[in-house]
């Protein structure tokens, strides 16, 4: 016997008003951590695909949808610019180096991008299997990709115009696999990275004539890095611009909106703009959740009061069996604790589960690498601030206890 | 084993319990008589060092009780102060066991098993030990609330109208356990009652109302 199997035996004798306590404070917690799992969990995730990249130029329109369909690989391109427009702007002199990119297909919800060897190297991208891209037409398909697809080197697929899986298909040019990527954990592992050349040859093959192809592959214009060769119609989607220095960030974006039928857009900017937005909501989800948090506190206060109250004779038998006035006072305390701790780790279970199902239950989840299979230091600040609740919620009733009159309540027999 | 001098207390002024002299030796039974009201039980608090006096001065053993300091004064009841009271009063949320257990760790002595079910089995309640509380009736309760109280091996035993609520076999019963236990442990033993039942049985008698 000890004061926290005292303490279990009181929390034991009155199960129903545990489990109701144990389940508000399990119910708020893990409300909180979903939460905190899915918002860390999601910016990590954002700011580790906006690595690298200072601004992206592309078509006017919404900024956000530009930064989303570029970089993150969410949202529909905002349209084309002219790859000459493009290329010309890459001469200015704050400008360190750009990644041309060209969008518009995909394989079974898969996005294939039209790109150069940069764009690999800009997320640190390795290849695990068969060898890099270089010649038009020949691809080299993220991990997820090639998970999902059960895809092998030397695979032929045909494209689907647009970016959703029920478009229909370019069934005139099929693309090869020659090479699959390492895992990444980032938006490269889901796409499907070519020639910006392969992207216009199959939708040149669509809208014109039979040419003279059918004949040896063709090597790539630019399959390392750069712009690639076209003519005045040729057109790119976005092009991925890293700053010569910090000066670029305060010029260019303005000269770019004002004198170009281009758009830039900043990768931080932007996100931070859509975490305000979200933040609003997440905000007040987590209002609601520290609420519940809170009634959790006072029930448990109330309940420890009130059954404080029916064990004043308790209280006093302790006393008078030689239980100092501070160890009844730690015995009432311990009591708070205990159900604010099984209600911490009930909360803390169920947020990870509830996280992970959702994870589960959201096909996406996969492209963003959501589990809910991770611990985030938050957590242990949200566990210590319920443990203090707890604490808090047991004070008046310890503090009761610790002021037992044992001769009063003994003679009132 | 207990001294009182020149002791003094006062619910308000017209209620005074005022005892210049007393002892109690060794093995000595003390019967407290009164009507209710009359002080008997705060009597048995003093002694047992749940109120102080407003003056005077309690000995049990070389010990001065009101000299210690209040958690000091806890341990020493705790470890030579076996208390019964009128109503059983156990911690029902515990089982006859734990209750006991609980009893020497409040006091600050080791958790023995085996000095429980001997004293569990002394007072024939050897197999009531893995009960809950509530399964006891109400002679039984009252009997481990003496093996409570006879647990640490007192020095004195201090029982607060110890039948009252027991019908007369029972209370027959309690008052031959509190006798023989406390001759077994060679305790004094106070008994404060206004049961007319227990009267003939103890030599040495004190009565309030006319103290």
């Amino acid at each position: 016997m000890n004061l926290i199997a005292l303490s279990w035996n009181y929390i034991k004798a009155k199960p129903l008003n545990m489990l109701l306590n144990m389940l508000l404070m399990g119910l708020g917690i893990a409300i909180i951590l979903v939460l905190i799992l899915l918002s860390t969990q999601l910016e990590d995730n954002l700011s580790k695909n906006k690595k690298g990249v200072d601004l992206v130029v592309g078509a006017k329109g919404s900024p956000l949808q530009l930064i989303l369909a570029n970089v993150y690989h969410i949202d529909f391109p905002t349209g084309n610019i002219k790859l000459q427009e493009a290329k010309d702007l890459t001469r200015n002199r704050l400008i360190a180096s750009a990644i041309p990119l060209a969008l518009g297909d995909n394989y079974r919800g898969f996005r294939i991008v039209g790109t150069n060897h940069d764009y690999v190297q800009l997320y640190e991208a390795s290849i695990a299997e068969g060898e890099i891209w270089r010649n038009n037409l020949d691809v080299v398909v993220g991990a997820n990709v090639a998970e999902k697809l059960q895809s092998k080197i030397g695979d032929s697929f045909f494209g689907a115009h647009g970016l959703s899986v029920e478009d229909m298909d370019h069934d005139e040019m099929s693309y090869h696999i020659v090479g699959i990527l390492e895992k990444n954990n980032s938006v490269i592992d889901n796409l499907i990275l070519t020639n910006i050349e392969s992207v216009w040859a199959v939708h040149e093959h669509e809208e014109e004539h039979e040419e003279e192809e059918h004949g040896l592959p063709q090597v790539g214009s630019a399959y390392e890095t750069g712009f690639p060769e076209g003519d005045e119609d040729a057109e790119i989607t976005s092009m991925l611009i890293k700053f010569r220095s910090p000066m670029g960030a305060v010029t260019l974006p303005r000269m770019i909106n004002a004198n170009t039928n281009m758009q830039a857009a900043s990768p931080a900017f932007e996100t931070q703009r859509l975490f305000s937005l979200l933040g609003i909501g997440v905000d007040l989800l987590k209002a609601f959740a520290a609420i519940i948090i809170i009634i959790a506190g006072l029930s448990i206060f109330i309940s420890l009061y009130n059954a404080l109250k029916d064990r004043k004779y308790d209280l006093a038998i302790m006393r008078s069996l030689g239980a100092s006035k501070t160890k009844l006072f730690i015995h009432v305390i311990l009591e708070g604790v205990i159900i604010t701790v099984l209600g911490g780790a009930l909360g803390f279970l169920l947020g990870h589960g509830l996280t992970e199902f959702l994870a589960g239950l959201y096909e996406k989840s996969d492209d963003i690498g959501l589990t809910g299979l991770v611990f985030v230091n938050q957590e242990f600040i949200v566990m210590l601030i319920s443990v203090g609740i707890g604490i808090l919620a047991s004070i008046i009733p310890a503090i009761n206890a610790y002021k037992t009159d044992i001769s009063e309540v003994l003679a009132k027999e | 084993m207990i001294v009182i001098d020149n002791l003094s207390f006062g619910y308000s002024n017209h209620k005074i319990l005022s005892i210049p002299h007393l002892e109690v030796k060794e093995s000595e039974h003390l019967l407290v008589l009164g009507s209710s009201g009359s002080g008997k039980t705060t009597l048995l608090h003093i002694l047992g060092g749940l109120l102080a006096p407003k003056q005077g001065k309690v000995i049990i053993g070389e010990t001065d009780l009101y000299k210690l300091s209040g958690s000091q004064r806890d341990k020493y009841r705790g470890q030579n102060i076996g208390l019964v009271f009128q109503k059983a009063h156990l911690i029902t949320a515990l089982s006859v066991q734990d209750n006991l257990l609980l009893t020497q760790y409040l006091a600050g002595m080791a958790q023995d098993k085996g000095r429980v079910k001997e004293v569990l089995e002394e007072l024939g309640l050897g197999e009531k030990r893995k009960k809950s509380v509530r399964e006891l009736s109400q002679g039984e309760q009252q009997r481990v609330t003496i093996a409570r109280a006879l647990l640490n091996r007192p020095r004195i035993i201090l029982a607060d109208e110890p039948t009252a609520s027991l019908d007369d076999k029972n209370a027959q019963k309690v008052i031959e356990l509190l006798k023989s236990q406390a001759e077994h442990y060679k305790a004094s033993l106070l008994i404060a009652t206004h049961d007319q039942r227990v009267k003939d049985q103890f030599e040495l008698q004190l009565n309030l109302a006319t103290a």
